[in-house]
């Protein structure tokens, strides 16, 4: 179940240096065509490589451990990344903190009540300036159950 | 790399089709993004909560989608990429991507092109509805 306590909580920040080696392990898993990931000192991060911040956070604390979602309940509804400006390159170290924008609750059509987890994660380069922005939609259905149709 | 003069509402990004998606390609992207959730390599903790099978991660075939968005338009150009999950996607899926220019924008010298991003399995259904926004000179 969800605890609905953890509306607000915020991570404590935590540095996430990016990778020249994860840039290119990332863009090849994703099956990017695009010499710009695999080749040169600074290649910039794929839109969607924020999500490997998870090998950043400490392990155990941060928002995630306070929801208390369950694994076999647990489907992905969005992923969303803003960047005000070229996204971030290789070499760059960002400041990251998440934070839970919203909970709320719908009635799913064959899983029971589905509960929704907006997190909000920020990016800030060295210079604290706001490179990049993650949103994220989680989704703890009723109960485990067969193809209901989501991540 | 495609220019701001050659970009129109309705120029197609070119179809790409990725497949079939194998296990490994699962495990290969759990591995880069780190996340292990078991659901996507286990199988008998998938069936244990009732699936038929291991599943892909729904990050892994956004990851495809923007890859496919910024081969197309400049990795260092995209502004914002976004994705709506519908259906999962399956071992042995072959996925298709494909896309359109839906606005187009200028603003104060900035240009800026907007995509509406699909990837279709095999089937027929959709496993992603996606956007993207990109800075193009």
């Amino acid at each position: 179940m969800v605890d609905k306590n953890a509306l607000g909580a915020t991570d404590e920040p935590f540095t996430m240096d990016i990778e020249r080696g994860k840039i290119r392990e990332f863009a090849r898993a994703t099956m990017s065509h695009s010499p710009d990931y695999l080749r040169g000192a600074m290649p910039p991060i794929p839109p969607t490589f924020l999500t490997s911040v998870s090998f950043w956070s400490p392990p155990g604390e941060g928002v995630f451990s306070k929801l208390k979602m369950d694994l076999r309940r647990l489907l992905h509804g969005g992923q969303e990344y803003r960047f005000f400006g070229a996204p971030p390159k290789a070499g760059t170290q960002l400041t990251v903190q998440t934070r839970v924008a919203e909970i709320y609750e719908k009635e799913g059509k064959r899983g029971g009540t589905m509960t929704f987890v907006v997190t909000v994660t920020e990016f800030k380069d060295e210079r604290g300036k706001v490179v990049a922005e993650a949103r994220s939609t989680a989704i703890e259905t009723g109960k485990p159950a067969t193809d209901r149709g989501s991540q | 790399m495609t220019s701001w003069k050659d970009l129109h509402v309705g120029t197609e990004v070119p179809t790409r089709v990725v497949g079939p998606l194998t296990r490994t390609d699962f495990v290969r992207y759990q591995g880069a993004s780190g996340d292990f959730n078991p659901i996507h390599h286990d199988e008998e903790f998938a069936q244990s909560a009732g699936y038929p099978s291991v599943f892909s991660v729904g990050m892994l075939q956004a990851g495809i989608l923007a890859g496919f968005a910024t081969d197309w338009l400049g990795p260092d150009n995209v502004r914002g990429f976004g994705v709506q999950f519908r259906e999962q996607v399956w071992p042995g899926d072959t996925l298709t991507c494909t896309g359109k220019v839906v606005d187009k924008t200028e603003d104060n010298g900035e240009r800026t092109v907007s995509l509406e991003l699909v990837v279709t399995r095999d089937g027929g259904g959709t496993a992603i509805k996606g956007w993207a926004t990109f800075a193009v000179v």
